[in-house]
């Protein structure tokens, strides 16, 4: 319990160990700690800023979907429009088409029939020329007659 | 004393303990280390105890090894658990000045110098735990007669880290007042300038007080549990019975001591901050 020289001592061990730690080993290990606090802050700011952007590139993306969903929604509204004018217009096309043909047939057929009347009007005529000249020529003769104008009956008949 | 002829007692064992191995000089003038505590004694301050500075001296080397092998090999990702545990002691030193230092002054100092103390007192309270007989016993196997491996346990180390708290304030005081501003703190308070000399009684026995009672509240609180362990090792000695009931109560003392010796520690830091605020802040 006796005051000495270790009281002058420890008072220098104690001045010299402080000195020490604020040179050598304060300045370092506390420099390391705010990089680091640094580093985490950054860290956390720039993941924060990240997540913005993700929030920012959702909302996009979700305003881009909708946009085409609408998009197609009228593309396929007008293109069904558009079919069923399509359609509409080839009914029309075909139903006048139809009309337009039937009426040229018709009327091919009238002349057909035109034709063969004027046909037969100049064969009738013509067979009835060459009966008359072949009456003319033999006579008239009853029975003979009888048999002509049968051949021309038959002729006709024929025709 | 008892022991001194190999003799074991009660009042021998005790004073074997708590005696340093000194070495000094001789009131005949020549040096070397004392045998006993009277000759200790009667070399006054022309002595020095070889243990309390061997023992000091190498636990603040070997702790600031460590803190600066920490530093060096500071891993930012992945920090070892030594480094994580270095960390909370740097920001409880940190936080501790912050919150005590004055706002009014910078002193970059302060809170190096509190993890200083926080962790020096620490370790040389920490010798408290390790059982009182085995490194007196490795000692006296090499041939030393006493060792005291407890260094706050020897009054010279806890006022002498208590002087240099001292010459801090000092320093600070002077620095930060000047000569003249800290006089006329001393003599001009508390009770204005009728009663000066009263005033500087009164201020310099408080100025004297704070080391005083700064240095010798850790060494009386280590002194006393040092004591309560060595009477508990006595127990040992005396029959089976008190032998295993000493190692109960040395187990409970030492776990109750793990809160005294950081509470020891802490408060020499945070009474050394305080008191190096006092000397900063201008009145």
């Amino acid at each position: 319990m006796n005051i000495n020289l270790t009281l002058l001592g420890q008072t220098i061990s104690f001045l010299l160990f402080v000195w020490f730690c604020k040179k050598f080993v304060w300045p370092p290990m506390v420099n390391a700690m705010q990089d680091r606090q640094n580093q985490i802050a950054d860290g956390l700011a720039a993941a924060e800023k990240g997540q913005e952007a993700q929030e920012v590139a959702e909302k996009e993306a979700a305003q881009m979907i909708s946009n085409a969903k609408s998009q197609a929604a009228e593309i396929i509204a007008s293109a069904e429009k558009r079919g069923n004018a399509v359609v509409d217009e080839a009914k029309t096309t075909a139903t006048s088409e139809k009309e337009r043909i039937v009426a040229s047939a018709l009327s091919e057929v009238e002349q057909e029939v035109h034709t063969a009347r004027e046909e037969l009007r100049t064969q009738v005529s013509s067979i009835a020329v060459a009966a008359a000249s072949k009456i003319a020529d033999k006579e008239i003769d009853e029975a003979a007659h009888a048999g002509l104008i049968e051949d021309l009956v038959k002729q006709l008949k024929a025709s | 004393m008892a022991s001194e002829n190999g003799e074991l007692t009660g009042a021998g064992y005790i004073n074997h303990h708590l005696t340093n191995l000194t070495y000094g000089q001789f009131p005949d003038g020549h040096w070397g280390f004392a045998h006993g505590a009277e000759e200790a004694a009667s070399m006054g301050f022309m002595a020095i105890h070889v243990d309390s500075m061997l023992w000091s001296l190498g636990l603040g080397v070997i702790m600031f090894w460590v803190l600066r092998r920490v530093a060096k090999g500071f891993s930012a990702d992945k920090p070892s658990k030594v480094q994580c545990f270095v960390e909370s002691l740097f920001d409880m030193a940190q936080d501790s000045k912050d919150s005590t230092f004055t706002k009014d002054a910078k002193n970059e100092w302060i809170a190096p110098m509190a993890l200083t103390i926080f962790i020096w007192v620490f370790f040389m309270n920490l010798m408290d735990l390790v059982p009182v007989d085995w490194i007196p016993e490795l000692a006296k196997l090499a041939g030393l007669e006493y060792m005291k491996i407890v260094p706050s346990t020897d009054v010279n180390v806890a006022l002498g880290m208590a002087l240099a708290v001292f010459i801090m304030i000092l320093y600070y005081s002077l620095k930060i007042k000047g000569p003249m501003g800290f006089t006329k703190e001393l003599a001009l308070q508390p009770f204005g300038k009728y009663l000066i000399p009263f005033n500087l009684v009164l201020e310099l026995v408080g100025l004297l007080a704070k080391p005083l009672s700064l240095g010798l509240r850790l060494f009386g609180n280590m002194y006393a549990g040092e004591l309560i362990f060595i009477l508990i090792a006595m127990m040992y000695s005396a029959g089976i019975g008190l032998g295993v009931l000493g190692g109960f109560a040395q187990l409970g003392w030492a776990i109750f001591h793990i809160l005294v010796i950081t509470l020891q520690a802490y408060i020499f830091m945070m009474l050394t901050i305080v008191y190096l605020s006092q000397a900063h802040e201008h009145h």
